[in-house]
């Protein structure tokens, strides 16, 4: 199912991703090994130059990368109508065997270029590039994920077929599987809603923290990283039953449907950003304090603090987002509470 | 921030004015961007609105229908098949349907000939779909005459022109009052063509087709679903297929963009070195001619999109709708009802404005990197 315009646009970004990696990779290992600000040789000349074209070409192919997140899940649920047995993008991602390892490295690279997006956009505003080195093996790294994110994707695509009968989020998300998606359907409600709770308010009160002092961007990173994971697992635990008021529907893929308004999207996009900062904030960290110059130093505090906001926004909304849907919904989990 | 926003709110300002300045010189390419964004628009809209009337008209169709075989090949259903189906548990309603096809030579073109079961026509009168008035000519109270199975003339009134709203799925439509159906196709009155099934429960749809396959093995079962799913398919397929070819043209149309942009005018060369002497450092000279290529990209995909949007609604897609639409004598019209979603307009900016943007940033590099002196003296 290749010949689909979302298809053939997800693989045109990919593919463009990835080569323009490849391409820059050469360029990177080069800054990586020959990077000295110090030197006026012809080769530092160049490499300054050519520098300018890999973060800018860099960060257009990254942020597409980011957008296209959202359109490979938005695709994924349209698509469900044309699978036997699938109702929602579970359906669509479980048609062949590299849907679901195709979507997670697809975030893998989505938070791979956030954090390559801040670092860079913080090097462009120091004239000494503080973290010209770090982001050029950040690129490095990057390659691979992007690579295999393509070939993926690709594996994917290639393999629906319109005759497979797929299964519904119904099997997966449900206490009886045997996957770790079973675990979090079985995790108790009781238990997953004040672990949620504590774990993004203390996401936020570190956001917040940091985007006051500038300072603690590591504990923030390994923050919203947990963050992360403990929203995703209380939207199976419980967050879903509140939405679709149902106490066995678990599905984290049926809340991006219109029937429920969209607002799966809200509550993704506000924590995949926040999740993003936080980890952006995470990977400034170690060079906060080796600005070669004051001006790189408070410039490197700033953006950390502007992404402990933006971090703090985000866990923010995912909070008031989860609670809203409790107090909103007509399913009562708890009657005596 | 702010600073920020100023910063690329002056280069914006300075890039309209040197396009203005070297108008003439992007107006090919603008053109021939517009038309890329044309095509590949106006496939997807009109695929989209394709999409969404199939998926609007299917869902008035009976969940489940049932075609009989004999050896392979299509048979007559009897009453007794339809009572014993009737009988399958989850079905609320069976319809036997009484339709076939006739082939008019006049018209060149086959009718599909239909005995409605509620509110037939009159005995000798019929109601014809706006594509058969057309191929012949027809209004109310004209005369209608085609050659029946047993080889004699069969002249019908016409009573009733179905409106062109209905052309969709009226176009080749012909009804008439059963025993008429019966005389002309000389078939006995117990035969049904096909059955219809109503059932209540969405959820049993899949189940009550098992069943209803389990009582006639031989028989076909189609679900609505299947239908929806099939024109789903067949629509993608069309539209990838005609999206990749455009893409070889959006891939030539970026090597005429690099290659554009890699030959600066010898005004535009002195007008950077300018840049350069006075102060702007190479990521400016970037930024700047990054907007360029973005203010020309959003230029062009609006003037594209725009045009897409009056084809396709406006024009009928005259320009798309052989290879979209399929061909038949007695082809319908119809308008489509003009919509557009953000995934839609997402895919174009990224199978259009990507491509452009990534073949002009190397020249545009090449620009902002070479040095000022050789830029003024024209040397590089």
């Amino acid at each position: 199912m290749i010949f689909q315009k979302s298809v053939l646009a997800l693989l045109f970004a990919s593919a463009a991703g990835a080569l323009g990696a490849l391409a820059a990779g050469p360029h990177a290992l080069a800054v990586w090994r020959h990077w000295d600000l110090e030197t006026g040789r012809a080769r530092q000349l160049r490499l300054e130059r050519r520098s300018s074209l890999v973060s800018t070409g860099m960060s257009l192919l990254l942020v597409v990368q980011a957008v296209t997140l959202l359109l490979f899940v938005f695709n994924a649920d349209r698509m469900a109508s044309q699978f036997v047995g699938a109702m929602c993008a579970v359906g669509t991602l479980q048609v062949d065997g590299f849907g679901f390892p195709a979507l997670i490295a697809r975030i893998a690279v989505f938070f791979g270029s956030g954090i390559w997006l801040a670092m860079n956009a913080v090097d462009g505003r120091c004239r000494d590039y503080p973290l010209t080195r770090p982001k050029s093996l950040l690129l490095l790294a990057l390659i691979p994920l992007l690579a295999l994110a393509c070939g993926l994707e690709l594996a994917y695509f290639r393999g629906l077929r319109p005759e497979v009968i797929t299964s519904c989020c119904g099997s997966l998300f449900s206490s009886g599987s045997p996957a770790v998606t079973g675990d979090l359907a079985a995790w108790p409600v009781e238990r997953a809603m004040p672990v949620t709770f504590v774990v993004l308010g203390g996401a936020a009160c570190l956001s917040a923290w940091v985007a006051r002092h500038g300072r603690g961007g590591l504990a923030l990173g390994m923050a919203g990283l947990l963050a992360f994971v403990v929203a995703l697992a209380g939207v199976v635990a419980f967050v879903s039953l509140y939405v679709y008021e149902d106490p066995r529907h678990h599905c984290p893929f049926c809340l991006l449907k219109a029937e429920y308004g969209y607002r799966g999207y809200a509550f993704y996009v506000a924590l995949f950003a926040a999740t993003a900062a936080a980890l952006g904030a995470g990977a400034l960290a170690p060079f906060a304090g080796r600005g070669r110059s004051p001006a790189s130093a408070a410039r490197l505090q700033s953006a950390t603090r502007a992404l402990g906001g933006v971090a703090l926004g985000g866990f923010l909304l995912v909070l008031l987002m989860t609670a809203w849907q409790i107090t909103a919904s007509g399913l009562t989990l708890f009657p005596h509470g | 921030m702010r600073a920020w926003i100023n910063r690329q709110s002056l280069l914006v300002d300075y890039t309209l004015s040197a396009l203005a300045r070297h108008g003439g010189r992007n107006l090919g390419l603008f053109v021939v961007y517009s038309g890329i964004v044309f095509v590949l628009a106006s496939t997807m809209l009109f695929t989209d609105a394709l999409r969404r009337e199939a998926r609007l008209l299917l869902a008035h169709s009976p969940e489940v229908l049932l075609q009989k075989l004999k050896a392979g090949r299509h048979a007559y259903l009897t009453r007794e098949d339809l009572e014993s189906l009737g009988q399958v548990r989850g079905v609320s309603r069976v319809e036997g349907r009484r339709w076939g096809y006739f082939y008019d030579p006049v018209a060149g073109a086959n009718y599909t000939l239909m005995a409605p079961g509620v509110d037939p026509p009159d005995r000798g009168r019929i109601d014809v779909g706006d594509g058969v008035a057309r191929a012949r000519g027809l209004a109310v109270g004209d005369t209608l005459s085609l050659r029946s199975a047993a080889g004699g003339l069969f002249v019908l009134v016409v009573g009733r022109v179905f409106s062109a709203e209905s052309s969709l799925v009226a176009a080749d439509l012909v009804l008439m009052h059963p025993t008429d159906w019966e005389a002309f196709f000389q078939l006995p009155g117990d035969v049904f063509t096909d059955a219809a099934f109503t059932v209540d429960n969405p959820q049993e749809v899949r189940n009550v087709a098992r069943k209803i396959g389990e009582r006639l093995p031989e028989a076909r079962v189609i679900l609505r679903e299947e239908l929806l799913r099939t024109y789903a398919s067949l629509f993608d397929w069309r539209e990838g297929i005609l999206l990749a070819l455009a893409g070889i043209a959006a891939a030539a149309f970026a090597i005429l963009a690099w290659n554009k942009a890699s030959g600066l005018s010898a005004d535009e060369r002195r007008e950077i070195g300018i840049l350069k002497a006075i102060g702007w450092d190479t990521r400016a000279v970037l930024t700047m001619k990054m907007w360029e290529g973005a203010l020309i990209s959003g230029g062009a995909f609006a003037v594209g999109f725009l045009a897409a949007w009056v084809h396709v609604f406006h024009l009928e897609a005259a320009l798309i709708v052989p290879v979209l639409e399929g061909w038949s004598v007695l082809y319908p019209r119809f308008v489509l009802t003009p919509a557009v979603d953000a995934v839609s307009l997402l895919t174009l900016g990224l199978l259009t404005v990507l491509p452009y943007t990534l073949a002009t940033l190397v020249p545009a590099w090449r620009a902002a990197v070479t040095d000022p002196d050789q830029m003024m003296r024209g040397t590089e």
